[in-house]
């Protein structure tokens, strides 16, 4: 929880923390080599600083570090690219601290609304009963059965192939939200049939609580567990299905900068070759998924992290 | 036999549901194939008339299912080709990548998690904690990670289909996040079976410790990672998805994509029919297989 409470706060924060607007190009600067940064030079130690690029050879993107002139902030007139820069001078690292902002609001929203559907769906299964019960839960195999990806790839196609940020957002949303329901779904009625016959709820029903009230206040808190562990799958599930919808070329186009586009950027064979650091949102999808998975892995070691990715 | 029988018609249900839902979302979805060149109006119109999209959704579908019920699925138009050898030659493909990648993926998995579910030494931690690590790594970035080392070292051709020094980096990317997986069930599988009081009494029996792991322990192991494969397959599909789009692996994933990007409905539709039946016959396989290894598992009782 705490962890998705850290993603939550890097979306919030993305803007400020990034060092460059995503977008500001800086010519002459293409394909830039990362600059890590320094403490020692010749000398003495001094704070942290890189030495400013020249273009060896401006046409082939050869670049070398220039001893004579420092870069002390990112404020100065030479650009500081902590990860290196993209084919049109921009910064990486910026582009994927706001990357962020979409590729792990995405993944949140969507497995937040995956959770409310799961549960309501649950729910309703677990109170109807009879064929109710029966189709909505065939429903759910049929969903989980179907590799995930294709079930996005093919709502995803349905709707126009040209939208607009917000539209793509929003539409992502939806279809990972509706792929991701089912498990939700058969757990919380699995709880909820069991713990229905619990003494609690016979109490409940005994002072004349109605069946939505019994269910909503005193039934579906028991569910809070196996809902956080089901966000931990569904998080990194949706982490790796934007990023390759829109690696694809199905999800955010070119200019925004969400990890998926930024790697359909890097895609081409030569790119990622000679510009590695381009990879830089590669390592910032596995670093996510790692940190859920080794969190989760510590907060309840016995459940089986198998089916992390079995998802999508 | 009543069970395989239910089994295969599920199977059969379920290839007909994927088709029929894909033709329906190619049906919603905005445009045709038709109208997406600069056409005339009555040019488009001729198009979607000879290409029979003229006609209400309920028509088409009807003459679908009629079609497919020959196991004629009937022409891309993109292609102009019959949609049934396209996919097939392309799913041939798919299948040569999955089928390679799950068995390097259970060649390392299996024994992996061997190791890790059975010891407790340096190894074994530094090795349950690096699939840990891999299985982080979806296969689009294993893939694009396995493309960047390919490209700047020169060992391996890095895209298409070739000799089998092109299988390589594909099948390791779509392979690598699998055997984590295995390995993550099988260690916990193996560390239950070593627990069970039959293996104190092989022990107690004087047998060595690495025959009592492979022999008595594995043994007992194997029916969870058995019962895993039919999921794998699913898995494998999803992967494959990614891989082959990275490395340009002329497979059924490359084609949908193309299919679904160009509205070519009877493409979307035999894509899915093909995956289906993938999907399905994966399923079936591991039922069976589950049921012939665990005798508690009896055929007649998997219903």
């Amino acid at each position: 929880m705490k962890l998705l409470a850290g993603f939550v706060l890097i979306v919030l924060l993305a803007p400020a923390i990034a060092p460059y607007e995503p977008g500001r190009q800086f010519p002459g600067y293409q394909y830039a080599p990362p600059m890590p940064p320094r403490l020692l030079d010749a000398e003495r130690v001094h704070a942290p600083f890189a030495y400013a690029l020249h273009a060896v050879d401006p046409i082939e993107r050869r670049y070398a570090e220039d001893r004579s002139r420092r870069v002390n902030s990112f404020a100065g007139d030479a650009p500081w690219f902590l990860l290196g820069s993209d084919a049109f001078g921009r910064d990486v690292l910026s582009r994927v601290l706001i990357g962020a902002r979409l590729s792990l609001g995405i993944a949140l929203l969507s497995t937040l609304f995956a959770l409310i559907l799961g549960a309501g769906i649950g729910a309703a299964a677990a109170h109807a009963g009879g064929w109710i019960d029966a189709l909505l839960m065939r429903l759910a195999d049929f969903v989980i059965v179907l590799p995930g990806i294709y079930v996005v790839l093919a709502l995803r196609g349905a709707l126009p192939l040209v939208l607009s940020t917000s539209q793509v957002f929003a539409a992502m949303v939806a279809v990972l939200s509706l792929v991701g329901w089912p498990t939700v779904a058969r757990g919380v009625r699995g709880i909820l049939i069991i713990e229905r016959q619990s003494e609690y709820a016979e109490a409940a029903r005994a002072v004349g609580a109605s069946a939505w009230r019994l269910i909503g206040r005193h039934l579906l808190p028991a569910t809070r567990g196996f809902l956080s562990a089901q966000a931990t799958l569904l998080v990194p599930a949706f982490v790796m299905a934007e990023a390759t919808l829109s690696f694809v070329g199905l999800g955010f186009a070119p200019p925004t900068p969400s990890w998926g586009a930024m790697l359909h950027d890097a895609g081409a064979v030569q790119i990622a070759a000679d510009a590695p650091w381009l990879l830089a949102p590669a390592g910032a999808v596995v670093l996510t998924v790692f940190l859920v998975h080794a969190s989760a892995d510590r907060s309840e070691p016995s459940s089986a992290p198998i089916f992390r990715n079995q998802v999508l | 036999m009543g069970f395989l029988l239910r089994r295969g018609l599920a199977a059969l249900l379920l290839v007909f549901a994927v088709a029929s839902g894909a033709l329906l979302l190619a049906q919603l979805a905005p445009g045709d194939y038709a109208a997406q060149f600069g056409k005339t109006p009555a040019q488009i119109a001729a198009d979607r008339h000879r290409l029979g999209l003229d006609r209400p959704f309920g028509q088409q579908y009807a003459a679908w299912l009629k079609r497919s019920l020959t196991l004629d699925l009937g022409e891309s138009f993109q292609y102009d080709q019959p949609v049934a050898a396209l996919v097939r030659a392309r799913a041939a493909n798919t299948a040569v990548l999955a089928v390679t990648a799950l068995i390097v993926a259970t060649a390392v998995g299996i024994p992996w998690g061997v190791v890790t579910g059975s010891r407790n030494g340096a190894i074994a931690r530094m090795l349950r904690a690096l699939s840990l690590l891999v299985l982080s790594v979806p296969p689009l970035i294993s893939s694009l990670a396995l493309l960047t080392i390919a490209a700047r070292t020169g060992w391996f051709p890095v895209s298409g289909m070739g000799g089998p020094r092109h299988l390589v980096v594909p099948t390791l990317a779509l392979a690598l996040p699998i055997a984590a997986m295995l390995e993550r069930l099988q260690s916990q599988s193996i560390g239950d079976a070593l627990d069970r009081p039959s293996t104190t009494a092989a022990r107690a029996r004087g047998i060595p410790e690495s025959r009592v792991i492979w022999r008595h322990g594995w043994r007992q192991s194997l029916a969870p990672v058995l019962a895993v494969y039919g999921v794998i397959v699913g898995s494998l599909f999803s992967g494959s998805f990614a891989v082959e789009i990275v490395t340009s692996w002329p497979g059924l994933g490359l084609l949908m994509q193309q299919a679904l990007m160009t509205r070519d409905t009877n493409l979307v539709a035999g894509c899915a029919v093909a995956g289906a039946a993938f999907l399905a016959a994966g399923i079936l396989a591991s039922d069976i297989m589950l049921a012939v290894t665990d005798p508690r598992m009896g055929i007649e009782s998997m219903s």
